[in-house]
């Protein structure tokens, strides 16, 4: 594993965890909707609030590390990407905004049309954000991006089958997640009936996000069927340990385990995001640009890496300190 | 044929309004990230040591909005992230790897904020006192060395180093040396002085107004020095800050010091211009010192100073009045922000008490919007100055342009977003503002139990 590959990973790393972190947060406007009436609804509202109020801009800066690290170690990559790609980098973009706004103005604005016309922002960009970015992978995927600036299709390389099945895969991840998360942190604050209502949601949604993810293989074995072949060779591992902790995440939550639960529940999410990486490697556009092709020079991977290594010293500790104040602070 | 010309020009201008709207309208915002940390942190160490309750109030109610300002900072700062690739990918995908690295560590100063701000902000209550203190640190640090680290990839910009180009390749990538450009130590400390002087001048406004509305009491009182006496202790030290700046630009992109001074033609014995406007490669109507240029730029009054034909018409920014106009306006606006700290310290040195007349409430009150106009002005100068250099004297704004069809649509929609935007935050600052106050900051304190409280702290 060369430098280039070493940089790739740890920039797949941020992907991840912003999908684990970010992603859930994105999904808790789903459930902060359909949450019901202002007044039954209430609780739930004020659980998700307390869930992500104080880390979700921790959360979100997992997606500024990716996009850094793309084009500081993979500039080609981050070129070509956001240059043909750049209709759903800007919607995506007004999800994020309207997201972070309403987290952040929610708070303190005091009339219910207030609450709720933001509520409203929250839970279209909790879709809105998610589906464009899953349709941006399966965009790159399926290999409609050309490498250089501005040289794809800026239409129909994401209006495409792969490319909407992946954003709703995405879409209904994140709102498994979000559930999957919300049902152990209401069992911490010991409502009991919050904890069975979340419990009811994380099941459905694990169900249908199953359901959906393996419909997508079809699609992609009919459209892309190099990416196919890769996932159900090369990648099986991953994709089997996916569908494996996905289905003990389903059992875990039925029997109320549900810290085990939010664990096996991200390792189904990241195991897919892994198994993609390793049936699509080495190429980051495939057949066009390997990571390697892609990659800065030597002097630039050497310092992006010191830098990554001494960031994480710096906060990998402070978000862990973060996380356990939060999580017994709730207890 | 004919459309690929078309885009090519459109692109650049839709391009360039949507990243100066987007970056104009950040950059006011993130001033608050990295300014008004320092003010919260300063009132709740005073409020711990005096046990003054209006300190730690005033700690409280700025937390809050820094709170709202620092989340709407990092989705506009998302936006700009993507900007740069969705508009600027030209630029990225061959500059990133030599101009990426000040981004990557931004990025890990932003992450610390973001945490530190976290536990700050929703800790009050968890964490011991001095705990809660000490959590504070980092945000300031953070806010200023992200600051150093963004503006360093703009002052690569202006003075492009750590690489060459042999045959149309780069060739000797150094990021560290790119990183640490000439331009970045006067842009960098300019930059957060700036930020400094936009969150003090505009936290001052806001109990200036409410002090000439008839608001009286402890609250208001502290609630105005602190933040201005920050402001203007900051004030001189940027106006030295930008002398240097401006040096360097002398130094490092004399074209874009002719566009500050109108200076159409290489002239001896160069003056100082102020106001005007530019056409037929000269400077109409502007009050002019004789020699002036000469003599602050060279310390010789018969120095000679490059004019905009020092170069090709094709390498020359176009507004030039704009640049020229808006240089003059920071700087008065900088000048003018001077002169209200004499007369603060005059009326201190004289009465121990701010100048008690309307007129001074007044220029507080306005001092917020005027410091946010000269920095927005300092950015103009910045970077309509450098036009038609994305990268200055290395590659063309339109040859880093993406490309793509329908930009100036996304530009249309990003406009109407911030306005809802705009319009959304200033509504909720005005109800943070409007929260009613403790009852025990309500009542003025005797000044003699305030001094009493002063002296029983070590």
């Amino acid at each position: 594993m060369n430098l280039a590959d070493t940089m790739a990973a740890i920039m797949w790393l941020g992907v991840t965890c912003y999908a684990l972190f970010g992603g859930a947060d994105f999904g808790a406007g789903f459930w902060d909707l359909v949450a019901g009436s202002a007044k039954g609804g209430a609780k739930q509202r004020k659980l998700i609030e307390h869930s992500i109020g104080p880390i979700w801009e921790a959360n979100h800066v997992w997606l500024i590390f990716v996009l850094v690290t793309m084009w500081t170690c993979f500039p080609v990559l981050f070129g070509s990407v956001t240059s043909t790609l750049w209709i759903p980098f800007m919607l995506a973009a007004f999800g994020i905004i309207a997201r972070g706004s309403a987290f952040a103005f929610r708070k303190n604005v005091t009339k219910l049309w207030q609450k709720q016309l933001l509520g409203v922002a929250f839970a279209l960009s909790s879709i809105v954000t998610p589906f464009f970015f899953g349709a941006i992978a399966g965009a790159v995927a399926a290999g409609h991006v050309p490498v250089g600036v501005g040289l794809g299709n800026p239409v129909t390389s994401w209006v495409n089958p792969v490319s909407v099945m992946t954003g709703i895969l995405a879409v209904v991840t994140c709102t498994y997640l979000a559930a999957v998360y919300l049902t152990a942190d209401a069992n911490r604050s010991s409502s009991d009936e919050l904890v069975k209502r979340f419990k009811r949601k994380a099941l459905v949604s694990g169900i249908i996000a199953g359901i959906v993810a393996v419909s997508g293989l079809f699609f992609l074995h009919r459209d892309v069927p190099l990416l196919a072949h890769g996932l159900i060779h090369r990648g099986l591992p991953l994709v089997s340990l996916s569908g494996i902790a996905g289905v003990l995440t389903l059992m875990l939550l039925y029997t109320e385990k549900f810290i085990a639960a939010r664990v096996t529940g991200a390792i189904a999410v990241a195991a897919i995001l892994w198994g993609w990486a390793l049936a699509q490697y080495p190429y980051v556009l495939p057949h066009d640009l390997t990571v390697t092709g892609a990659a800065a020079v030597h002097a630039t991977l050497v310092a992006t890496f010191v830098t990554a290594c001494i960031g994480t010293m710096l906060i990998l500790p402070s978000l862990i300190y973060m996380y356990v104040l939060f999580q017994k602070a709730r207890q | 044929m004919l459309t690929t010309f078309a885009t090519a020009v459109a692109n650049p201008v839709a391009a360039r309004s949507q990243m100066g709207f987007s970056l104009g309208w950040h950059i006011i915002i993130a001033c608050f990230g990295v300014g008004l940390p320092i003010l919260v942190v300063f009132a709740e160490w005073r409020g711990q040591r005096t046990n003054d309750l209006v300190y730690t109030t005033l700690a409280k109610r700025w937390a809050k909005a820094l709170a709202l300002l620092f989340a709407v900072g990092a989705v506009s700062g998302t936006i700009v992230s993507f900007e740069m690739g969705s508009l600027w990918a030209g630029l990225m995908s061959r500059y990133g790897q030599v101009i990426g690295l000040p981004f990557a560590i931004e990025g890990i100063a932003f992450f610390i904020e973001a945490i530190f701000l976290g536990i700050y902000l929703y800790g009050w209550k968890l964490l011991p006192p001095k705990m809660h203190l000490l959590m504070g640190i980092p945000i300031i640090i953070s806010g200023i060395a992200g600051t150093f680290f963004v503006v360093s990839a703009n002052a690569w910009m202006n003075a492009p180093r750590g690489f060459s180009i042999v045959h149309g390749r780069l060739v000797g990538i150094d990021p560290w040396a790119a990183m640490f450009n000439p331009a970045t130590g006067p842009e960098t400390l300019h930059m957060t002085l700036a930020a400094f002087m936009v969150t003090g001048f505009s936290v001052a406004s806001v109990y200036a107004v409410a002090l000439l509305r008839g608001k009286r009491g402890r609250y208001y009182r502290l609630g105005l020095l602190i933040p201005l006496v920050f402001a203007l202790l900051v004030t001189p030290l940027q106006i030295a800050a930008g002398d240097i700046a401006t040096r360097s630009v002398s130094s490092l992109q004399p074209v874009k010091l002719a566009a500050i001074e109108g200076l159409g033609k290489t002239t001896l014995c160069a003056p100082l211009s102020l106001g005007g406007y530019y056409s037929d490669g000269q400077l109409h109507d502007a009050l002019k010192i004789p020699c002036g240029l000469s003599l602050l730029d060279k310390f010789n009054a018969h120095a000679t100073i490059a004019g905009l034909n020092s170069v090709p018409v094709a390498d020359r920014p176009g507004l030039v009045t704009v640049v020229h106009l808006s240089f003059d306006c920071m700087v008065l606006i900088g000048g003018g922000l001077f002169l209200l700290g004499l007369w603060f310290l005059w009326s201190w040195w004289r009465k121990r008490d701010y100048p008690q007349t309307k007129w001074f409430l007044r220029a507080v009150a306005v001092s917020g919007v005027l410091a946010v106009i000269a920095m927005e002005c300092g950015w103009i100068v910045t970077e309509v100055g450098r036009q038609p250099w994305i990268v200055y004297n290395v590659l063309k704004v339109a040859n880093a342009v993406n490309p793509e069809h329908g930009i100036q649509y996304g530009y249309y929609a990003l406009l109407l977003t911030y306005g809802i935007l705009t319009v959304v935050l200033i509504g909720v600052l005005r109800l943070l503002a409007r929260i009613p106050l403790p009852a025990e900051t309500e009542t003025p304190k005797a000044p003699e139990a305030v001094r009493y409280a002063d002296r029983r702290q070590p």
